[in-house]
């Protein structure tokens, strides 16, 4: 411990040590940035054989997948994927918005803290978990109940016409994918709606404006660009989402039509298929480039939205 | 006053109800999903369940258990937490002490936040991929690695957003009677955060054991309990996954069993943490 009468070698034996430790621990700073490169550089080096032959447009837009006699066309998983990801954005958007307003804005304190720990056992559940509630429950709801519904109400319309009679689909899938990144959502918008300064609203109210006039004329223009940013975030982790998906969606390679048909989205494909992948040729670079696609959306997705919801929490200190 | 009923009343009323009603269907959906885990996995989980590892014909609904799956999954959690925590504290201190609003903190905190975001997936597919080119097989060591990458932008996220709630006059109090930044930072800061510190810890245990995909390249699965570093280990997600996917109904029984297992273990993992760090936080400065 420092003493007033520490020797002079004392004190600079520490502050060696101080320089030392700081120079160090500094390179531990080096390694997050620098897994993310390595990451990247390792998928593209293990995916070059098929995206070095093949035109990354052929690659996307390709339908037909035979692994054996080498056709490798991502469109069915890209297009699972897209399906999937949307649906399950459209169902849990709305809810989550309107949830993180009331608890922003019109909560008590003692609903707030009831919510926290509930949120936070939400994101706490394992993706298995959230797969077995969507085969016990959900696929025969939308097998039994929703898809029948929706057949005789919205037949007209081939978004909700299918021939698939499982409830495996990507109706099923974006049910359960919703419930998990609502949370998420709710959880970061949440944050946004906080960082509006107390006095704006009070401005607002004092003119006569109802608390959701205020919450549509100030709040929300205000915080449009973190909005955002949280359903952004909400969409990359819904993109990469493995079990859960792949337990309920059917995992059929076709461009899907409808909500009701089965979906194979690119994480599960690389689930399902690690097993075959090194005794088929290109068959580990395809599954590679699966990845790297994963990676590199949410990278894009991740980098822009971390740096807009920045800004806002920095313009509100 | 009530003669002015205008449109906007109307609309505070409906955006009211509305909101309500957003807020009863995600606290409900939790309810739900508790409920049906629950529902149908006690029936099925008995003592067997938990203390045998799984005997010949398991797997067609004869005798046996998963503990091979419960202790895989407390050693992979277990050793990858250990890993990312050894990482994670020195360099959320580094980050707090050092680089607090420098630009390179910020630029190593974008780095965090995407690898926190990256799919569990792509962190399975990257730690086979680096596997395969060093010859190392799945096993209990491969998983372990891979949840430590996993686990350690959760940790050090959430430990860095705790450490910046340290009071600045106790950091400066230590400084101002000499102590060195890094003295600081280990006796003082680390210590009055130690709630905080705990729960970023348990926040990425709970990440790590409840995640699937990322140890279905890399750990393997196996029936026998884990002994060996370098030998294949069971993990409880793999478990559920694996049984439900068997076409016989006493086998997915049991999948909903380890399904409840895990989110007990889970949900005691949270909740006990919010109780510890209640506990620990007796004893800091306030």
């Amino acid at each position: 411990m420092p003493h007033l009468s520490s020797p002079p070698s004392v004190l600079a034996a520490r502050q060696r040590r101080e320089r030392l430790t700081r120079r160090g621990l500094f390179f531990l700073t080096v390694f997050p940035p620098l897994l993310v490169v390595v990451m990247a550089a390792v998928l593209l080096g293990r995916a070059w054989p098929i995206l070095g032959q093949n035109s990354l447009w052929a690659l996307m837009s390709g339908r037909v997948w035979k692994p054996v006699a080498g056709q490798f066309g991502f469109l069915p998983f890209l297009s699972g994927t897209l399906w999937v990801t949307l649906a399950a954005l459209v169902l849990a958007v709305p809810p989550s918005l309107l949830t993180a307003i009331y608890l922003a804005e019109y909560a008590r304190p003692p609903t707030r803290a009831f919510m926290k720990p509930v949120l936070d056992l939400l994101a706490a559940i394992p993706s298995v978990v959230y797969g077995v509630w969507g085969v016990i429950a959900i696929v025969p709801w939308v097998q039994h109940t929703l898809a029948p519904f929706c057949r005789r109400a919205f037949g007209f319309l081939p978004l909700f016409r299918s021939e698939n009679p499982t409830g495996f689909s990507i109706m099923a899938g974006a049910i359960v994918l919703a419930v998990m990144v609502a949370p998420f959502i709710i959880a970061v918008t949440y944050e946004v709606f906080r960082a509006v300064p107390e006095g704006m609203r009070q401005a607002s109210l004092a003119v006569g404006a109802t608390r959701w006039q205020t919450i549509r004329h100030v709040v929300l223009p205000k915080t449009l660009a973190g909005v955002l940013a949280g359903i952004v975030l909400g969409l990359s982790r819904a993109l990469g989402e493995t079990m859960a998906v792949l337990m309920v969606v059917g995992n059929v390679v076709q461009v899907p039509r409808s909500l009701f048909d089965a979906a194979y989205p690119l994480p599960a494909l690389i689930a399902n298929n690690y097993g075959e992948m090194m005794s088929i040729p290109l068959y580990d670079a395809a599954l590679m480039t699966a990845a790297l696609i994963l990676l590199v959306i949410v990278l894009m997705f991740n980098v822009a939205a971390t740096l807009v919801l920045r800004r806002m929490k920095a313009r509100s200190q | 006053m009530k003669k002015h009923w205008h449109w906007r009343h109307l609309e505070e009323t409906l955006a009211r109800g509305l909101m309500l009603l957003s807020f009863a269907v995600v606290a409900v959906s939790l309810a739900l999903i508790l409920g049906t885990v629950m529902a149908r996995g006690l029936p099925s989980l008995d003592w067997a369940m938990l203390t045998q590892s799984p005997k010949g014909g398991y797997y067609l609904g004869k005798e046996g258990g998963i503990l091979n799956a419960i202790l895989g999954s407390l050693y992979l959690a277990g050793g990858g937490t250990l890993l990312a925590f050894l990482f994670s504290l020195p360099l959320s201190l580094y980050l707090q002490t050092y680089v607090r609003r420098s630009s390179w903190g910020h630029f190593v905190r974008l780095g965090l936040d995407v690898l926190w975001g990256i799919p569990s997936i792509v962190y399975g597919a990257f730690g086979f991929m680096v596997m395969l080119a060093i010859g190392l097989r799945a096993s209990l060591l491969g998983g372990v690695l891979v949840l430590a990458l996993l686990e350690m932008p959760i940790m050090t996220r959430a430990m860095d957003e705790v450490l910046q709630m340290m009071p600045e006059e106790l950091e400066q109090a230590s400084l101002a009677l000499g102590a060195t930044r890094f003295e600081t930072a280990l006796r003082v800061v680390s210590r009055q955060m130690l709630p905080g510190i705990l729960t970023a810890v348990l926040l990425a245990f709970g990440r790590g054991i409840g995640d699937a995909a990322s140890v279905l390249f890399t750990a393997g699965y196996t029936d026998r309990l884990p002994t060996s570093l370098l030998r294949p280990a069971a993990s409880l997600p793999l478990a559920v996954f694996f049984q439900l996917g068997t076409p016989y109904p006493e086998v997915q029984q049991r999948a909903y069993a380890a399904a409840l297992i895990l989110t007990v273990l889970v949900l005691i993992i949270s909740l006990g943490s919010r109780w510890l760090a209640g506990r620990l936080g007796q004893f800091v400065v306030k």
